[in-house]
């Protein structure tokens, strides 16, 4: 029984690619948590898409600046933060539609905010933090299958 | 890091194969649209091949968007097999399969198209 969060935390550069290793190490604390394989996926994505954000908007891709990953492992839950250093904010969040961008009257990119919200069960944005910055918290949890993905774990 | 994309192209008559094998991100767009604009002029039907896809994220997303509504505008129909189970649900989610079918493997995918 987990009575206090067990954390584990990474510091990673500004450079994209490097989502991928806090992709990959949340999908590990998923696994060690029992989540399964379809929710570690899930994770994976929200938390690729979370870095990328931080990186391409938060920190303007000025690899000066650097973002903290911390995961915190919960009795049931598995929550992710993850901090930028920069003036930017994230990319706002709206419900991509397919046939604007296939009329190329709406971007073909602003789908990571959309996917993010889609795949896990909590979401929150904060941005202007005293320090500088912003950070997204994404929470799964064990037992909680999210309905509006119209489907069950 | 981030594995580079590769793309080899199969062309049979007015069929290509596009085969990709590598993440596919924002940096793959010499992968993916380059290579379609190489395809020959008289294809009509091109099939994604994304069995040796590890990772794709948003932004490679928006580029196969791209490839898409290129093949639209060129009136070229445009099939996809090989994703994973996860990232047939992100291609659904994000309202690709109206413009696109998604297909388990090869096979399934050139029956579609024939």
């Amino acid at each position: 029984m987990i009575t206090e969060p067990i954390v584990t935390e990474l510091r990673l550069p500004t450079r994209l690619g490097f989502e991928k290793v806090a992709m990959d190490t949340a999908a590990s604390v998923a696994q060690i948590m029992g989540f399964s394989d379809d929710r570690v996926d899930d994770l994976k994505t929200a938390v690729a898409e979370a870095c990328i954000n931080a990186i391409e908007h938060g920190n303007q891709l000025n690899n000066l600046l650097g973002v903290v990953v911390t995961m915190s492992m919960g009795e049931a839950s598995l929550e992710v933060r993850i901090r930028d250093q920069g003036p930017g904010v994230s990319e706002e969040m709206h419900t991509p539609d397919i046939d604007r961008k296939m009329l190329g009257e709406e971007t073909p990119r602003g789908m990571g905010m959309f996917l993010i919200q889609a795949l896990v069960d909590e979401v929150e944005y904060v941005s202007g933090q005293p320090t500088g910055g912003n950070y997204a918290r994404l929470t799964i949890h064990l037992h909680a299958p999210k309905t509006d993905r119209g489907e069950g774990q | 890091m981030v594995t580079p994309t590769k793309t080899n192209v199969e062309q049979t008559g007015d069929v290509a194969v596009m085969r990709f094998e590598g993440d596919i991100t924002s940096a793959s767009e010499e992968a993916v649209l380059g290579k379609y604009k190489s395809l020959a002029s008289t294809t009509k039907t091109i099939l994604l091949d994304f069995a040796k896809v590890p990772y794709l994220n948003s932004s490679g997303i928006a580029l196969v968007i791209q490839l898409m509504m290129a093949a639209s505008k060129a009136s070229q129909k445009v099939l996809c097999f090989g994703l994973s189970a996860h990232f047939n649900k992100v291609f659904t989610m994000l309202g690709l399969a109206k413009y696109t079918t998604l297909h388990a493997d090869e096979k399934a995918a050139r029956a579609a198209a024939a």
